[in-house]
């Protein structure tokens, strides 16, 4: 099969996976929805890396050196920063009913 | 099995760790487990990608690309763990322009390297969307970042034939691209780098502070669009599944919160809403109209008599630090045996979810942190909603006066309970610049002062009583 209908089938279903399972998660966690998404494309590392490793000229070598630091602070920032607000998202902890001691009707 | 093989089926295990991850943030419960597999998944690619070959050899350079790692990881580590929850808006602003930007310097690198083998039509145009997007991505996220951290004016920034400009801009990066195409010369590239860059500053330039919510959705998305263009150029499946993902998630946060606001995308891109609106709001309506106002005492007695209290957090409870406080005056409202829950607005905040991420991490539980129809149909039965720092996501000119540039967005009905508050620094219309007709109403009481004094006050009072 060409490859360009590989990658494009690739990228059809994917936007449909993606955007069936991304309309389930509830407003409440829009926030980390977006930072741990924003960590996700953070895999432009395994790229950056690519390009570094395959450059032959000392331009190639800046501009993957670049992308390198770039993409890790994405991924690293990303995933660390999320890991820090979904931990703050708690159940409400089971307490003993306090008994009314302070009747509120006058 | 070959090098190569084992190479692609790690990297379909991390393909598939990110869907896991997405499908977790379905629940509280299950999403800092899914966000832990992701970052496992990503590990092992950059782990299976020191093994892999570029052009028949190993990878070079392994130690520069460690060198890299390291000092990303040294600058990340540590402004992920510190930084504020009021600021999470910019910090996933810069990591999403960072992002953006790792994804042009990589399609731009790439197409150096394979210039030379006369690469096809569509594999240079994939390089140019690729650059584009991403470095659109890059200097938009950074003038939003600049706007969030108040380094500059968070109002629109317009200029006399603003939109004809952006429009010429816009039509030299189109005509520049079919040019490279056709060339495929390096040196207009970097034009075209230079000219993205322009296109985004000057696009984000006019969105407004209260439109950033759904600026920053849309440049979320820019970037996984620019991370799924370089996974064709590199051909690789993980990165066109990761920034698909991504696309499709920014994308439809992006419509989630124009439509939570009541606007189009595009009345939102480009009409510059918060200039035009300062100017022609809170000049007719001072035709001194009396207000109620009441000390925190007054109010301390008013909810100890509710039986069922729903709180409207805005973006002013979190700039006067009042979370805490809030939090304790629930919870003592509730040991009482008031029933007490907290009505998000889609867009309260400065990012989608935002202002649940501020209340989540003063420990208030999520079951009580409702959505907006949800709320809706418990302030019918509600004996008093308390408006914390919220303005325009009350403001019932959204319902009934077309006339309002707020007109069409849905609201919290705080008009709907029985007993209207209002914590309030002063009269001074909300960030939109809208006069709010509730605060007229008879039924609403105003507390004027800082959020967090007046809720301290009141916890004294309720503990009092």
């Amino acid at each position: 099969m060409n490859v360009l209908l590989q990658y494009a089938t690739v990228l059809i279903l994917t936007a449909f996976v993606g955007t069936e399972i991304i309309a389930k998660v509830p407003s409440i966690l829009h926030t980390p929805l977006m930072s741990g998404s924003n960590a996700i494309h953070g895999v432009i590392l395994v790229g950056s890396m690519l390009i570094l490793g395959g450059s032959t000229t000392n331009l190639q070598e800046v501009l993957g050196f670049l992308a390198v630091i770039l993409a890790t602070l994405n991924v690293v920032g990303g995933f660390v920063v999320t890991d820090r607000m979904l931990e703050m998202f708690k159940p409400r902890t089971p307490r003993v009913k306090e008994t009314p001691t302070d009747e509120v009707t006058p | 099995m070959s090098r190569e093989t084992l190479i692609d089926l790690l990297y379909l295990f991390s393909a598939t760790t990110f869907i896991v991850a997405l499908k977790g943030l379905g629940s509280p419960k299950h999403a800092r487990r899914g966000n832990m597999v992701a970052a496992f998944g990503m590990l092992v690619a950059v782990v299976a990608t020191f093994f892999k070959y570029v052009d028949g050899h190993s990878l070079r350079h392994v130690w520069l690309i460690l060198l890299a790692m390291f000092i990303g990881v040294i600058i990340a580590v540590p402004t992920a763990r510190f930084v504020k929850m009021t600021a999470m808006p910019q910090l996933v602003a810069i990591f999403n322009g960072v992002g953006g930007g790792a994804a042009s310097l990589v399609s731009m690198t790439e197409f150096i390297h394979i210039k030379s083998s006369h690469p096809a039509t569509y594999v240079i145009l994939e390089v140019l969307l690729g650059v584009l997007i991403g470095t659109v991505s890059f200097a938009g996220s950074a003038i939003a970042f600049a706007k969030l951290q108040e380094l500059m004016t968070g109002r629109p920034v317009t200029y006399p034939g603003q939109q004809l400009i952006n429009g010429v801009v816009g039509v030299a990066a189109v005509t520049l691209i079919v040019t490279i195409l056709v060339t495929a010369s390096t040196s207009l590239l970097w034009v075209l780098l230079v000219l993205s860059f322009v296109l985004g500053v000057i696009f984000v330039l006019p969105i407004g502070g209260a439109d950033v919510p759904v600026l920053i959705s849309l440049l979320n998305a820019f970037t996984g669009l620019a991370v799924a263009a370089s996974g064709f150029t590199l051909g690789s499946n993980l990165l066109i599944v990761a920034g698909t993902l991504v696309g499709a998630s920014g994308i439809l946060l992006t419509r989630l919160m124009s439509k939570a606001m009541g606007r189009s995308l595009s009345n939102v891109l480009f009409s510059a809403f918060g200039s035009v609106v300062t100017a022609s709001g809170a000049t007719t309506r001072d035709d001194g109209r009396s207000v109620r106002s009441g000390t925190p005492e007054d109010i301390a007695i008013l909810l100890g008599f509710s039986s069922r209290v729903v709180i409207i957090p805005g973006y002013g409870l979190a700039v006067a630090q009042g979370q805490h406080v809030l939090r304790e005056l629930a919870e003592l409202l509730e040991s009482k045996g008031i029933e007490v829950f907290y009505a998000i607005h889609p867009v309260a905040g400065r990012m989608p979810g935002h202002m649940n991420v501020l209340l989540a991490e003063a420990n208030v539980p999520y079951e009580s942190l409702l959505e907006m129809d949800e709320a809706n149909s418990e302030l019918a039965t509600a004996d008093v909603a308390l408006v914390v720092g919220a303005n325009d996501t009350v403001n019932p000119a959204a319902i009934d006066d077309p006339g309002s540039p707020i007109y069409g967005m849905p609201i919290i009905h705080a008009d709907l309970a029985e007993n209207v508050v209002f914590l309030k620094r002063s009269m001074r219309p909300g960030f939109a610049g809208i006069e709010n007709d509730l605060l007229y109403n008879p039924k609403t009481t105003l507390v004027f002062g800082d959020a967090k004094d007046t809720l301290t006050k009141m916890v004294a009072a309720v503990k009092a009583n």
